[in-house]
């Protein structure tokens, strides 16, 4: 009887050394999964581009097919608006965004960019046409740009200074000229 | 005669009316009917109006997005085209289903896993809920006697002589 005691507590003992394979990989398994939540819930929490940040670079395609990329801006002022050929508060702000867009553009200093956020390019283009806007406006190509800002709708406009570092947003139209001037004029040391 | 031309007339004139209304229900010959605007529609989400499919979403904006459907559907696009057309503009958030590739393969193997796994836990514990309770080996369970001392021996035969 001793030996088969002796037996028994060896054989016990080879089972609880042995590894539960099963168990480790279920555990590896559920650990990935969790690890891979965290990031993707990390990459969802972070905020907005607040003013104060540097903006990430980003390009725009303009519908005459010129990209545009923020980096090749800097040492300029750079006027990032948001709008859609279906958005009517858009179209309040259109004429006094082309009608700045015209009082800076002798100097230089100032670009003013048009993202185009989930539109359809033929009214997109009569919008355009319609408002007479000749600042470079592209289609936001995949909503990576306004991602980037997570913009809340159209229209939003980011002005962004000569070292690309976001530095007022406007949520909404613009009411004036003389407000888009006085989100500029700043920048410019005027 | 004149029975005969009448009625044939009469026949004509309903003939012509059946076929224009029917003309008029399935639009121009070769257009897209809204069907199969609809089809490809469903499966389209845009982005502004967040969870109501494309095929049933009353704003400016989706309208212009069936517009494009059937424009394109019209320049003989199919599907496929059209879908991958849509990603390439507004990025895979359009799509009803994800694509599978890179992390969104997890959305179709997480939730199988997850249902294989349950039914094998629950399979196991009913089967352990199912095996009758073990019999108490009486021989075993009694105390076993413990191991001679000599000091209580001794004490014992001590005892005894007494």
């Amino acid at each position: 009887m001793p030996t088969n005691t002796t037996e028994t507590v060896a054989a016990e003992a080879n089972v609880r050394a042995r590894p539960h394979w099963g168990r480790i990989l279920v555990w590896v398994g559920v650990l990935g999964l969790l690890a891979i939540l965290a990031l993707g819930l990390r990459r969802a929490q972070q905020g907005p581009i607040t003013v104060g940040d540097t903006v990430p670079n980003f390009a725009l395609t303009t519908f005459d097919g010129k990209t545009i990329n923020l980096t090749d801006l800097k040492g300029k002022v750079v006027v990032l608006n948001f709008w859609a050929s279906w958005c009517k508060p858009c179209e309040q702000e259109a004429a006094d965004l082309e009608a700045a867009w015209r009082l800076y553009q002798p100097d230089g200093k100032v670009v003013f960019l048009g993202a185009d956020y989930v539109d359809t390019e033929p009214e997109a283009l009569g919008y355009l046409k319609k408002f007479g806007i000749t600042y470079p406006n592209g289609p936001d190509l995949g909503t990576r740009i306004s991602q980037a800002f997570r913009i809340r709708g159209v229209p939003e406009t980011y002005i962004i200074d000569d070292e690309n570092v976001l530095r007022s947003v406007q949520i909404g139209p613009f009411s004036s000229l003389s407000q888009i001037q006085g989100m500029i004029d700043p920048l410019l040391g005027q | 005669m004149k029975k005969t031309i009448l009625a044939l007339l009469v026949f004509l004139a309903l003939a012509l009316m059946t076929a224009g209304a029917a003309l008029a229900q399935s639009g121009n010959p070769g257009e897209p009917t809204d069907d199969q605007v609809n089809a490809i529609a469903k499966q389209l989400y845009c982005p502004v109006c967040e969870n109501i499919p494309l095929d049933v979403c009353g704003t400016q904006a989706c309208a212009q997005w069936r517009d494009l459907i059937r424009e394109k559907l019209g320049q003989g696009w199919n599907e496929a085209q059209i879908k991958q057309y849509f990603v390439t503009q507004y990025g895979d958030r359009v799509l009803a289903t994800p694509p599978a590739r890179g992390l969104n393969w997890l959305v179709y193997i997480v939730p199988p896993m997850a249902i294989l796994a349950g039914i094998y836990i629950l399979y196991r514990a009913f089967q352990s809920w199912m095996r009758p309770p073990a019999e108490v080996d009486v021989k075993a369970a009694e105390p076993v006697p413990p191991p001679a001392d000599d000091y209580v021996l001794r004490l014992e035969e001590e005892l005894k002589k007494r």
